[in-house]
């Protein structure tokens, strides 16, 4: 399959002599298990120590070793990081798929080769720069075994040579890359070097682009958002953890266990302030979150859709028994094998009316790094003070690939931990009822299992009870509860994050997107605007329920563009349930759903082809 | 009518000075003659006679009739009736929360055997600390009458219906998965089931208590052996318990050649008084010996047949800290603005 797309109508084919600065992509085709992800993250490490804007994504298979993978850098000086739909430059490593990498590329397109693939053959209207890979490898890695690996390393320093990255830069990020490992580190970097020299000695420069230093990425940080939203847990206050490996949020628990061991052990005792476990199945993981939620702890698990369909009876009773708990759903595309290791924004629908018997869950949409940082630390706060389960969405896009971002700011506020009542609360009150409104706005007080008070306890049960937590049938007490749990998804709607609004004034369109989704839609405003001459305003959801914010931002427009990642039009449904009659109508939609993420031509397109 | 009124007689106090009254719950809603009730008093009698606050137990259950149950007793304790077969989950969480609570787990045959076996190996594997008592029926009561997991091989339902699949045998199960108390007692036989409760109460582990109870409305029919006459019948006692707790200056004495000590985690002594045979206690295979031949013989054999006192339990490998890791305050839980500083240092 390839991953690259002919770009139709595209005229950019003006030859070498017009020099392209800092606005390329760079589509590296390897086999899986090749050491590629880490001669990939060299490149792109260096890109940004060089001050470029960039971005980097992996278009994985589901599968350990042998089967096709491609890594797309993107280096902006205008600071788009969507993932580009057209390749700048292509360094073709994989013999199964070079064939059809290379048919796919437009005319002039730079690409560096295996030699023995022998590609010139294929095409005479593309700049070629073969490469005799096993040649160079071998007086550098004397070890036969271990040149599989080191192999990678040489287009690295081809690359640097050809659009003209510091070599010096390359090092740095190797020698990061490679930690403490300083043999490996060597051996390495003088595969890298072998590179540098060939195509210094050997290549003639023929293509466009080059790349040279700015100043855009000073202070700023290289994160993958899984990890960034394992910092945003530890620094949340998480207690207790359970998980079940999935791909791809796998990697948030194994983050934050790394994490948590280096700074979350009690200094006195060495003991731990934490407990990860890891569950038989993502329904004990949601038991056991719900359990420690209901004990007090702050509890979290990491999934996938396919995990989240196993939680749904139990997440319908952590709705009804109210008790908070902090789940992630790092989505992926479909159910079963599907494509475990390719992006989606599928889960939205399904993941907001989660279980059955009318329930509803806040959802929160972090579209960077930083976001799944603060929101994971928002998340608990708003778990425990509506006392729900509450998820954080985000995706394979967003948790597995390594996204630039500001430093993440030290949380300002202290922690929320909710209405609970302690002993002595329980002491002056004379006691209290569990599930009785008392503030209005349809949370009630809890106890913890564990306070030493004669009037602490309650049974934590299903929808059918009353406000003492007492099973009951009566009509009017299971509805007065289910009106009550209305009033607290009315509270919720006010305690999320809201949109974020850029307006356009006066603009008869708008644009409304959430997650990963963003990153394509800002550069789309953009294209809309210079291409196109057509201004449009932008809202980016960040929570469900929807606030105040987003239905204005549908009032003020004529016709406002849902853009997503998705078959069905998800959110925008979603939207449509929510909203007026008359705005509902209002409502047009985007839908990006081949696996890989946005971008923003295709949104670009949809857009101008739907206004006609 | 009585003319003249009597003083109050003085109320019969526990070790911590509560009243009996402090360890029941609400009214029972099952059947009359049901032995969950049965099973219900002697959780009551046990958490009395060894004088536990109230406070500090977390009831859990799943679903059924078995799972109800919590309700009826030590009704000031916190209590979570979770989803059908998953209240190890739910008692896992708490425990990770809270290290410091008594957890009793209330599930049946159906419950465990059944939609939860899954939750119900893994619980036994991990050694959490747990009272994890099935109320064994051999049949789904709440929908009517329904053969379990545990329902032995021929077995005859109320219908005419017979059980052509062998039972799960879940104290087998527990000793091979690695609980360290593992038991069966039946809801008919008081003294035994009060012993084994007061035991559990005093081990810290994983406790798995089946305890055959039998469904008066479903399950207690000629031909059904979960009845009331067919245990009283083929009931074979392993060995004769005698339970000495921690807080009582009894000087233990006994043949050590016809009675086995065990030591409890809080002190107390399950002194284990051989029958017929030579039993120890200790030796998971014998256990799983004297389990395969009863069934053999169609025998209900009851008693402690596993205890394993040494085996460091699930939280004990966690290694978290000896306070709740639920109200931990703000600064053990959330790193300096250095150790944030420091982390970002690096991803630069």
């Amino acid at each position: 399959m390839a991953t690259t797309h002919v770009a139709v109508g595209n005229s950019e084919t003006s030859g070498p002599q017009q020099t392209v600065v800092n606005d390329l992509s760079i589509q590296v085709a390897t086999v899986n298990g090749s050491g590629s992800q880490s001669s990939n993250l060299v490149l792109l490490r260096a890109v940004f120590q060089m001050g470029i804007p960039v971005s980097g994504k992996n278009l994985f298979p589901s599968n350990i070793a042998g089967l096709p993978t491609w890594f797309t850098i993107r280096a902006s000086k205008d600071g788009w990081i969507a993932r580009r739909k057209e390749v700048d430059f292509l360094v073709a490593m994989n013999p199964e798929t070079a064939e059809e990498d290379v048919r796919g590329l437009h005319s002039g397109t730079p690409v560096v080769y295996d030699e023995k693939l022998d590609l010139k053959r294929l095409r005479d209207d593309l700049i070629f720069y073969p490469v005799p890979f096993d040649k160079l490898v071998a007086p550098v890695c004397p070890d036969a075994k271990l040149r599989k690996l080191v192999r990678n390393m040489i287009y690295v320093g081809v690359v640097a040579r050809l659009l003209n990255i510091d070599m010096q830069e390359i090092e740095k990020a190797l020698r990061k890359q490679f930690k403490k490992k300083v043999k490996a580190a060597d051996l390495n970097f003088n595969a890298v070097k072998a590179g540098f020299d060939y195509a210094e000695n050997r290549l003639e420069k023929a293509d466009r682009f080059r790349l040279e230093r700015m100043d855009s990425t000073a202070g700023k940080i290289l994160i993958e958002g899984n990890a960034a939203a394992a910092l945003g847990c530890m620094f949340a206050g998480v207690t207790v953890v359970t998980w079940y490996p999935i791909t791809p949020s796998s990697s948030l628990c194994e983050t934050l266990i790394t994490y948590m061991r280096r700074y979350r052990m009690d200094p006195v005792t060495k003991k731990a302030t934490f407990a990860i476990v890891q569950a038989e199945d993502e329904l004990a993981a949601i038991g056991m979150v719900l359990g420690a939620g209901w004990a007090g702890a702050r509890s979290m698990t990491s999934t996938a859709g396919p995990g989240i369909s196993l939680m749904a009876e139990f997440v319908g009773l952590g709705y009804y028994a109210e008790v908070p708990g902090v789940i992630f759903d790092i989505q992926r595309v479909g159910p079963s094998t599907g494509l475990p290791t390719r992006t989606a924004q599928g889960d939205i629908l399904s993941t907001a009316m989660l279980s059955h018997g009318d329930t509803q869950h806040p959802l929160l949409f972090p579209c960077s790094v930083e976001e799944c940082y603060t929101m994971a630390i928002e998340a608990f706060d708003l778990a425990e003070e509506l006392q729900t389960p509450v998820f954080v969405m985000s995706d394979l896009d967003l948790g597995m690939n390594t996204w630039m971002s500001d430093p993440f700011p030290y949380p300002e506020k202290p922690i929320n931990r909710g209405k609970v009542l302690g002993a002595d609360d329980l002491q002056r009150l004379g006691g209290f009822l569990r599930y009785k409104d008392v503030d209005g706005d349809g949370v009630g007080y809890r106890t913890l299992p564990g306070t030493p008070h004669p009037a602490a306890g309650y049974f934590a049960r299903g929808s059918g009870h009353d406000e003492r937590a007492i099973y009951s049938e009566k009509p009017d007490v299971y509805a007065n509860n289910m009106n009550r749990l209305a009033r607290k998804f009315e509270t919720a709607r006010k305690l999320v994050p809201g949109p974020v609004i850029e307006e356009s004034n006066g603009a008869e369109i708008g644009i409304l997107a959430y997650g990963t989704t963003h990153w394509a839609v800002i550069e789309t405003l953009d294209q809309l605007k210079k291409g196109e001459g057509i201004e449009a305003g932008y809202c980016r959801v960040r929570a469900y329920p929807f606030g105040d914010g987003v239905a204005d931002f549908v009032g003020r427009h004529q016709r406002v563009y849902v853009v997503e990642q998705n078959r069905d039009g998800q959110l925008c449904d979603l939207l449509r349930l929510t909203l007026d009659p008359e705005q509902a109508t209002k409502l047009r939609s985007v839908r990006h759903y081949d696996g890989l993420p946005v971008d923003a031509r295709s949104v670009t397109d949809a857009i101008i082809r739907q206004e006609g | 009518m009585a003319t003249t009124t009597l003083p109050p007689s003085p109320q019969k106090v526990n070790r911590i000075g509560l009243e009996v009254g402090a360890y029941k719950g609400n009214k029972t809603t099952l059947c009359a003659g049901c032995g969950h009730n049965a099973i219900t008093e002697r959780i009551i009698e046990a958490f009395y006679e060894m004088g536990v606050e109230p406070w500090r137990v977390a009831k859990l259950s799943g679903i059924g009739c078995s799972s109800k149950s919590p309700a009826y007793f030590l009704r000031s304790a916190h209590g979570f009736n979770a989803v059908h077969g998953r209240m190890p989950s739910v008692a896992t969480g708490a425990m990770l929360a809270n290290q410091t609570l008594i957890p009793i787990g209330v599930s049946g045959d159906g419950d465990t055997a059944s939609i939860g076996i899954g939750q119900f190996v893994h619980l036994m594997r991990r050694n959490l600390p747990i009272i994890y008592i099935i109320e064994d029926n051999g049949c789904y009561g709440l929908t009517k009458g329904q053969f379990s997991a545990t329902a032995d091989l021929g077995s005859m339902l109320k219908n005419g219906v017979v059980n052509d699949l062998p039972a799960i045998d879940t104290c087998a199960l527990a000793v091979l998965l690695g609980a360290t108390y593992v038991a069966r007692s039946f809801s008919g036989d008081k003294k035994q089931l009060l012993t084994l409760l007061q035991g559990a109460i005093a081990h810290r582990g994983t406790v798995m208590l089946d305890v055959i109870s039998p469904c008066v409305t479903f399950n207690d029919h000629e031909g059904s052996t979960k009845s009331y006459a067919y245990v009283k019948e083929n009931e074979e006692v392993l060995e004769d318990v005698t339970f000495v707790p921690f807080f009582e200056d009894i000087s233990v004495d006994y043949d050590p050649g016809t009675t086995t000590d065990i030591v409890l985690h809080d002190g107390s002594h399950m002194l284990l008084k051989k029958l017929e045979q030579t039993y120890d206690p200790t030796n998971k295979v014998e256990a799983l010996r004297v389990l395969t031949e009863a069934h053999q013989k169609n025998e209900v054999l009851t008693g402690l047949f596993y205890v394993d006192t040494t085996r460091k339990n699930f939280l004990e490998l966690l290694n978290t800290v000896d306070e709740p890791l639920a109200t931990l305050p703000l600064e053990r839980v959330r790193p300096s603005q250095a150790a944030l500083d420091e982390v970002m240092e690096e991803l630069r």
